[in-house]
């Protein structure tokens, strides 16, 4: 498959490198002030793939399982710490990072192993050249729809205090009362992922395809890893959301069935 | 709602029935022990069926959070009972249900009255001073004043046991209040509903209370009422 690989030497890449200098200089020159982050941001990238690329090449090369499974959980916590740093109102004592490492870690581990296992099935099935970018890409799905989806439940709850209460006080259950703001929640959670399939291959060429093809792929099977692929994110994306969305929720009622507010850290602005 | 299946209807009744055939009426007495929320320190008060209880006090000296504690909408000390279903015994939906709080402000979710609505108290609309279409208004278009009228018998169409108004009149012309004010208090005594209300107003109080508690520091101090 790699027949038609270009190898791409350090010389080309530091072409690239100098084409965003230059765009960093013209930006300076241009009092645009993008510049100084262009160039952090440029940076950390190269360093932080540079990285990952040295891990997944040891990671190959002794392809066991306990590695693996450690790489997996590093991968876990740091999108977990990543959805708590996306909430603008996050809730306090550690529950955002909980809720949403725990939810994350039913959704896209749990789909990330049944696709292994019972779809893909490489020998043996937790093979790194399959297992870490597969949930790597749930991951970062998951991780979107869990932190959009959270985000919102938090926030609109903190808006919408007296309505919640209102409801609450003519007798309805803490479900009922936050009904409409868990399915905006969910909603906003899952947005991306049915937008990107909307417009998947008419709009854009997604990026793993786009990637296969390039690696020397044919463009058939490449195309249906995609599907496999976004099908497998949409169904992570949604378990994880729901999960998340109805474990916040609960959270912020006590078992009494009031609102607490008090759950939730107030950041920035009162709303 | 759940509330049929897990403490109303037959269950109750029955209940009821082995504590020694109380009569109807003490069925809906609602009883407050040792609550303490903010400022306010270990309050107690038993309110008839059918009475008027009124509470004053300044701003601030903790009248809403008691009425908000009573709902068990916010973590206080205490408790509470309506005849003889204690609160603590009872899911948290079922008793706002019951002892159901009407705040001064308040919230509206869905775009025209009704969907806030189960059957209204016949008449109800009419005394108030409100059309009877009023249940097909939008709510984006309804006055404070129409808004605080609704929530009251919004609150009533849902059948509580016991009734806790917070400042019910604020927003209405002095006309408008009395006339609420006299139907609420009708209302109260036929359907021997306990009732407690946050006023200030000192003819108001003179008008419909049965007993005035005033807030002093952490106590409620209670002041002659006209009529017994």
């Amino acid at each position: 498959m790699s027949e038609g690989l270009i190898d791409l030497t350090w010389w080309k890449l530091a072409i690239g490198a100098a084409l965003v200098v230059a765009l960093a200089v013209v930006t300076h020159l241009g009092r645009l002030g993008l510049s100084r982050d262009l160039l952090i941001a440029a940076t950390r990238m190269v360093i932080q793939l540079a990285i990952i690329g040295f891990v997944l090449e040891t990671l190959f090369a002794v392809a066991a399982l306990h590695w693996v499974a450690l790489m997996a959980i590093v991968m876990l916590l740091l999108a977990g710490r990543e959805v708590m740093s996306r909430q603008k109102r996050r809730m306090t004592g550690g529950w955002a990072f909980a809720i949403g490492t725990g939810s994350m870690f039913i959704s896209a581990f749990a789909v990330t192993i049944f696709a292994l296992a019972v779809v893909i099935g490489p020998a043996p099935w937790y093979t790194p050249q399959y297992a870490i970018p597969l949930l790597g890409m749930l991951l970062g799905n998951t991780m979107t729809g869990v932190a959009l989806g959270m985000d919102r439940l938090t926030d609109s709850t903190w808006r919408q205090r007296q309505v919640i209460e209102g409801r609450l006080m003519l007798g309805q259950t803490w479900s009922q009362a936050i009904g409409d703001l868990r399915r905006d929640a969910m909603r906003s959670g899952m947005i991306p992922i049915i937008n990107g399939m909307a417009a998947a291959g008419v709009v854009s060429l997604p990026g793993m395809m786009t990637g296969q093809i390039l690696a020397g792929s044919p463009p058939a099977l490449a195309v249906k890893y995609q599907v496999l692929v976004f099908l497998l994110i949409a169904v992570g994306t949604g378990f994880g959301t729901a999960a998340a969305v109805m474990a916040a929720s609960r959270r912020l009622f006590d078992e009494r069935q009031r609102l607490r507010l008090d759950r939730i850290g107030a950041q920035g602005t009162q709303g | 709602m759940a509330c049929h299946t897990e403490a109303g209807g037959d269950g109750l009744a029955a209940a009821q029935d082995t504590a020694a055939s109380t009569p109807a009426p003490r069925r809906n007495r609602l009883v407050l022990g040792g609550i303490s929320v903010g400022p306010l320190h270990d309050v107690s008060l038993e309110i008839e069926p059918g009475e008027i209880v009124c509470i004053s006090g300044e701003s601030g000296s903790g009248k809403t959070r008691l009425l908000r504690a009573i709902a068990d909408l916010e973590p206080h000390r205490g408790e509470a009972a309506i005849g003889a279903d204690r609160r603590a015994a009872v899911a948290a939906h079922c008793w706002r249900g019951w002892v159901m709080l009407v705040p001064a402000e308040s919230s509206w979710w869905g775009d025209t009255v009704l969907e806030h609505f189960l059957d209204p108290v016949p008449g109800s609309l009419a005394a108030f001073g409100l059309d009877e279409e009023a249940l097909d208004w939008e709510i984006s278009r309804l006055s404070s004043g129409e808004k605080q009228r609704l929530a009251v018998l919004r609150a009533l169409s849902h059948e509580p046991r016991a009734l806790l108004l917070d400042e019910p009149t604020a927003n209405l012309d002095p006309d408008l209040a009395r006339a609420v004010e006299a139907w609420l208090r009708d209302y109260a005594r036929r359907e021997c509903m306990p009732v407690l209300w946050v006023a200030h107003d000192r003819g108001q109080i003179e008008r419909v209370a049965d007993r005035h508690f005033a807030i002093r520091g952490e106590r409620l101090e209670e002041h002659p009422c006209r009529r017994d």
